[in-house]
């Protein structure tokens, strides 16, 4: 079970971001427990990756606070944000395509010997022991990373967020490019990762995704925070009410949910 | 060597099947998988070889490959290999410096002028700190004025075409007005050796040095690599494939001193230093191919053992990737364009040594093939791709060009159209050789 006695591992409270004179995320409170999954959900354009850029540190906040273990900090990059340890697996996976795996989970890190060269072979053989670990068929250490498949990407993307000790896992769209079996690692990863103690920031546009991850689900329409739930007390339907139409899970009558079949399979 | 054969026990037993490393391989392209040969650079060593080999047929008297004409392409080639080595920087960044050949005469002119008129002012003309009080003030000021662009292209997000284009303008300007157009000479005679020339070699025998020196390093760094690799468990290059590597590059590299030191002394100067007429004198290696060798290694260090070169690759292979690693995407942009005008500052300096007299016309077009050496030597304008080897290479290349076609008596225009036709060549069929590779 998860504690939620003491003070969530992080908060987000009033967050505001706005692009020009639209807000793309609105006065926005979340929060995450240790061993906890949040999923964040919503449809595009809901602000839900602006939201999380906020705290991984690629974009600042305009107004509202960060607080990690009750405590408020300040993050304005993405250095910031990993020294606090937080990591965060972008959807675009944000890797250097031209630099090969070990390099690209060190990239900013790297190790060095203690004359301040690179140290390959240590970057390699720590890359080697992680991916034994996460993705045993992954074998290619030395090409570059635009000559691997979608699935080895996203191998390396995760092997960087969790090989330096995170507190606090972003997860946008983890499993968005990935086939059946690779989407099915990546959810034993999750697992395996909550076990740990870790919290987890999930954001995905598949609803099932999350239903079946979560241990809550925060809902964002426009911008704006619709509600945040228990995933035991919601049924997927009810999600998909707050996700496109606002409405809160005792709002939702037979009528909605049957005009939300009727409009098709819009969970995607 | 009792070392390498201790290695290759150990990888005969990784392996499991002793005798196995030493079979033939079936095809070249296993070869060089197999040894792990970078084919790219394989690839330019096998055009500089064509084309040397195809002038030496076609000119005249078969004058190309004589020691002399090597010798004097080595210098040729050094200027704008010292600086094709900053510009691949640069340009894996997805930026330019075409402000280059500018920078060059303003920095030039400013160095000629320190050991022409404010030194000798101060104590006299020749004093034997005068060389290096000018070479440091040109280093300063070329890592200065790149740097100030370079700030420009990354704080204030101007495109730095559009920045190095002002500078091309503007330092060109100012290299005038150093001295109202005037031509500085002659230069302080210690200054004169940075340029090679008649007294600028280091004679047979340190050339010698210098080529045991080099294969010491490169079988040092390659027994090195191994034993780093092995104490990780990890696979090891085939044992062929290391010996040859080595025996192969370090047989270059005697073979080159070898062949440029029968470039003798001329016999009117070995008659004025009162030797019996007849002696053979070598030259050796000019002094500004040291800096340009010096220069490839440690650029080829910063590229590959820094994390500034790390960085600089990063984002070059994806800026935004780069920022969101916590990288300082900012300074590192500045710190290739100040890298850049160190490297200018070093080429002025040489430049204006050879030629003895530092004009406001130095390095005209310089620019254009400071990139074009680079270009052809694999450097890719869509980002994060280039060696400092390649660009070196390239720099061999478009001189051995232009050395080969002096040679057989090309006019000048004929020659930039050939030039010209040989960049877009290199360029179109390394496009054509990665989107194979791509496939």
């Amino acid at each position: 079970m998860i504690d939620r006695s003491g003070p969530p591992l992080v908060e987000l409270r009033g967050i505001r971001v706005a692009f020009g004179g639209v807000h793309a995320v609105d006065d926005v409170t979340v929060d995450l427990y240790p061993g906890e999954v949040v999923g964040l959900v919503g449809g595009n354009g809901a602000g839900k990756t602006t939201l999380i850029r906020t705290l991984s540190g690629a974009h600042p906040a305009d107004s509202g606070e960060i607080l990690i273990d009750g405590r408020p900090v300040s993050i304005n990059d993405p250095r910031d944000a990993k020294e606090l340890g937080i990591e965060t697996i972008y959807q675009t996976l944000a890797l250097a395509d031209n630099i090969d795996a070990p390099g690209n989970v060190f990239l900013g890190r790297e190790l060095t010997t203690r004359l301040g060269n690179l140290d390959y072979t240590a970057m390699e053989d720590a890359t080697r022991k992680l991916m034994s670990r996460l993705n045993p068929n992954f074998v290619n250490f030395v090409a570059p990373v635009q000559s691997l498949s979608g699935g080895q990407r996203q191998s390396v993307a995760i092997a960087r967020a969790v090989h330096f000790n995170a507190r606090i896992v972003i997860m946008d769209e983890p499993t968005a490019a990935l086939g059946p079996a690779e989407t099915a690692q990546v959810h034993g990863l999750i697992r395996q990762l909550k076990e740990e103690g870790l919290g987890i920031f999930l954001i995905s546009h598949d609803i099932h995704d999350v239903y079946d991850l979560a241990d809550r689900i925060s809902v964002m329409l426009q911008g704006r925070l619709v509600g945040t739930v228990n995933r035991d007390d919601v049924t997927v339907d009810e999600v998909l009410a707050m996700i496109i139409m606002g409405k809160q899970p005792g709002e939702v009558t037979q009528r909605d949910i049957a005009e939300l079949h009727e409009g098709g399979p819009v969970s995607g | 060597m009792t070392e390498t054969e201790v290695s290759a026990t150990g990888r005969a037993r990784d392996e499991g099947a002793p005798g196995r490393a030493f079979q033939p391989p079936r095809s070249w392209r296993s070869i060089v998988r197999s040894a792990e040969i970078d084919a790219r650079l394989a690839g330019m060593l096998v055009a500089l070889a064509l084309i040397w080999i195809i002038f030496q047929l076609i000119t005249p008297g078969n004058t190309f490959l004589t020691p002399r004409n090597l010798w004097n392409l080595s210098v040729q080639s050094s200027v704008v290999a010292i600086m094709a080595t900053g510009m691949v920087l640069i340009i894996v960044t997805r930026n330019i410096d075409l402000s280059v050949g500018a920078v060059m005469a303003v920095v030039g002119m400013v160095m000629g002028a320190i050991q022409h008129d404010f030194l000798p002012d101060l104590w006299r003309f020749d004093h034997p700190a005068t060389w290096i009080v000018a070479l440091v003030i040109g280093l300063a000021l070329g890592a200065a004025v790149g740097a100030f662009q370079g700030v420009i292209v990354a704080y204030v997000g101007v495109p730095s075409f559009i920045v190095t284009l002002g500078g091309f303008l503007v330092w060109r300007g100012l290299a005038w007005r150093v001295a109202s157009g005037q031509t500085i000479a002659p230069m302080d005679s210690n200054f004169r050796l940075l340029g090679g020339g008649s007294q600028g070699t280091i004679g047979g025998t340190w050339s010698w040095v210098v080529g045991i020196v080099a294969c010491v390093a490169i079988v040092a760094l390659q027994l090195i690599k191994r034993r780093q690799r092995a104490r990780y468990g990890f696979r090891l290059r085939p044992m062929w494939a290391e010996v040859g590597l080595v025996v192969v590059s370090c047989g270059a590299v005697l073979a080159a001193i070898w062949y440029l030191n029968r470039y003798y002394v001329p016999a009117g100067v070995v008659e004025q230093r009162g030797l019996p007429p007849g002696t053979n004198i070598s030259q050796g290696l000019a002094i500004p191919v040291l800096i340009a060798l010096a220069v490839a290694v440690v650029m080829t260090f910063i590229a590959t053992r820094r994390r500034f070169g790390r960085y600089v690759y990063g984002i070059g292979g994806n800026p935004e990737a780069a920022e969101l690693a916590g990288i300082k995407t900012k300074s590192t942009i500045v710190k290739t364009f100040g890298l850049m005008g160190l490297l200018v500052g070093l080429a002025a300096a040489v430049q204006i040594a050879r030629l003895n007299a530092a004009v406001s016309s130095l390095g005209t077009g310089m620019e254009l093939n400071v990139i074009a050496a680079a270009v052809i030597g694999g450097t890719s304008f869509t980002g994060g791709v280039g060696t400092i080897a390649g660009a070196v290479l390239g720099a061999l290349v478009m001189q051995s060009l232009v050395s080969g076609m002096v040679l057989m008596r090309i006019d000048a225009p004929l020659q930039d159209v050939v030039v010209g036709i040989v960049l877009v060549l290199a360029v179109t069929l390394d496009t054509i050789v990665r989107r194979r590779a791509a496939r």
